[in-house]
């Protein structure tokens, strides 16, 4: 594929999480203008050199009590702990990223991570795939500073009544989950079960604000138990 | 809440963000290689992880509003629907978020 044609596939890829994080990042820059008074130069700051949505939401009222900066540093450990598991399927992938490497584990949000693993097995995007992944990772980087710069610029003169449409994200990882099993085979759809079972049982366990972390741990643990005993079988075989 | 702090815990959250994830690239991207049932693992993830953040999404359905968690539920049903049917993410995603934002609006 040519230059023009590769921008415009990571383009049409990006569009999905265009609509959630520019609304996102716009509810965002509000909260950062109505909470703490901060204008557009510290929402371009925090959202292009943080850039971890849910975090920076975290932050608001954590810089609203001057929390000192040990405990930020934990919370963010905490909150964003999922992000040790992202990488895991990049390690391989991210080796011919050459210079643009550091950027791109830099900017591996949940969205991007998805949408990456859906490009992933797309014979469309097969030779050029480094570049592929660049420009889509860039574009999701760009919409989420943007939104907020607009969000503290516009503040609360959006009378628009937008509520609802940051479910976007959710049908974005519904899409690909479907994408992933459909063209996963029974391989997938058992590991995405393990996910969801996995994450039922922990979320009315432990409630919403909990069970992320151990969802994951245990998701992975089940993973590897199950690659095992695959693997014990193919011996006896 | 001086300009010197907050800059300074931005630049901390970032690194503490980054170092998270930084950390499988250190652990497992050096010239060895990732052990082989490291690297199965890594092939099996994706669709379990992206399961997960399904969950997550919708982790506000069991304590939320009735008129909510009915939209969460109806809207990610439309958009599997629309998926199996169409095959066209931007028509399952925009036509699920259109449901959720009209179920939201009738039901209260």
């Amino acid at each position: 594929m040519n230059r023009g044609r590769l921008f415009r596939y990571a383009f049409v890829k990006s569009i999905p999480v265009m609509m959630g994080y520019v609304f996102l990042g716009l509810a965002f820059g509000i909260l950062l203008n109505s909470e703490l008074g901060l204008s557009w130069v510290w929402a371009l700051y925090m959202s292009a050199v943080i850039y971890a949505g849910s975090m920076e939401f975290a932050l608001i009222p954590l810089l609203g009590a001057v929390t000192p900066l040990p405990t930020v540093a934990i919370m963010t450990l905490l909150v964003n702990s999922r992000h040790l598991f992202y990488g895991l399927s990049f390690v391989e992938p991210y080796r011919e990223m050459g210079r643009l490497r550091p950027y791109m584990i830099y900017s591996l949000t949940d969205e991007t991570y998805s949408v990456l693993c859906s490009c992933a097995g797309d014979p469309e995007a097969n030779e050029d795939r480094h570049i592929v992944y660049f420009w889509i990772s860039l574009m999701h980087h760009i919409y989420w500073t943007v939104g907020s710069v607009l969000g503290t610029i516009l503040g609360a003169s959006i009378s628009l009544d937008t509520t609802g449409i940051d479910f976007a994200m959710t049908a974005l990882f519904v899409v690909i989950l479907v994408d992933q099993i459909r063209g996963g085979g029974r391989d997938a759809w058992q590991c995405a079960a393990v996910g969801l079972c996995v994450g039922l049982v922990f979320l009315i366990a432990l409630g919403a604000d909990r069970f992320l972390l151990p969802t994951l741990a245990v998701t992975v643990f089940a993973l590897l138990l199950m690659d095992l005993l695959n693997a014990g079988k193919e011996a006896r075989a | 809440m001086t300009t010197s702090y907050l800059a300074l815990a931005v630049l901390i959250c970032a690194a503490c963000t980054f170092l998270l994830r930084l950390a499988p690239f250190v652990l497992f991207g050096g010239k060895k290689g990732m052990p082989p049932a490291m690297r199965r693992l890594a092939m099996k993830l994706p669709p379990a992880i992206i399961a997960v953040l399904v969950v997550y999404c919708l982790k506000g359905v069991p304590t939320g509003g009735s008129g909510g968690a009915v939209a969460s539920l109806v809207a990610v049903a439309a958009v599997v629907a629309l998926h199996l049917w169409r095959k066209n993410t931007l028509l399952s995603i925009a036509g699920g978020t259109a449901v959720y934002m009209a179920l939201l609006r009738i039901l209260g």
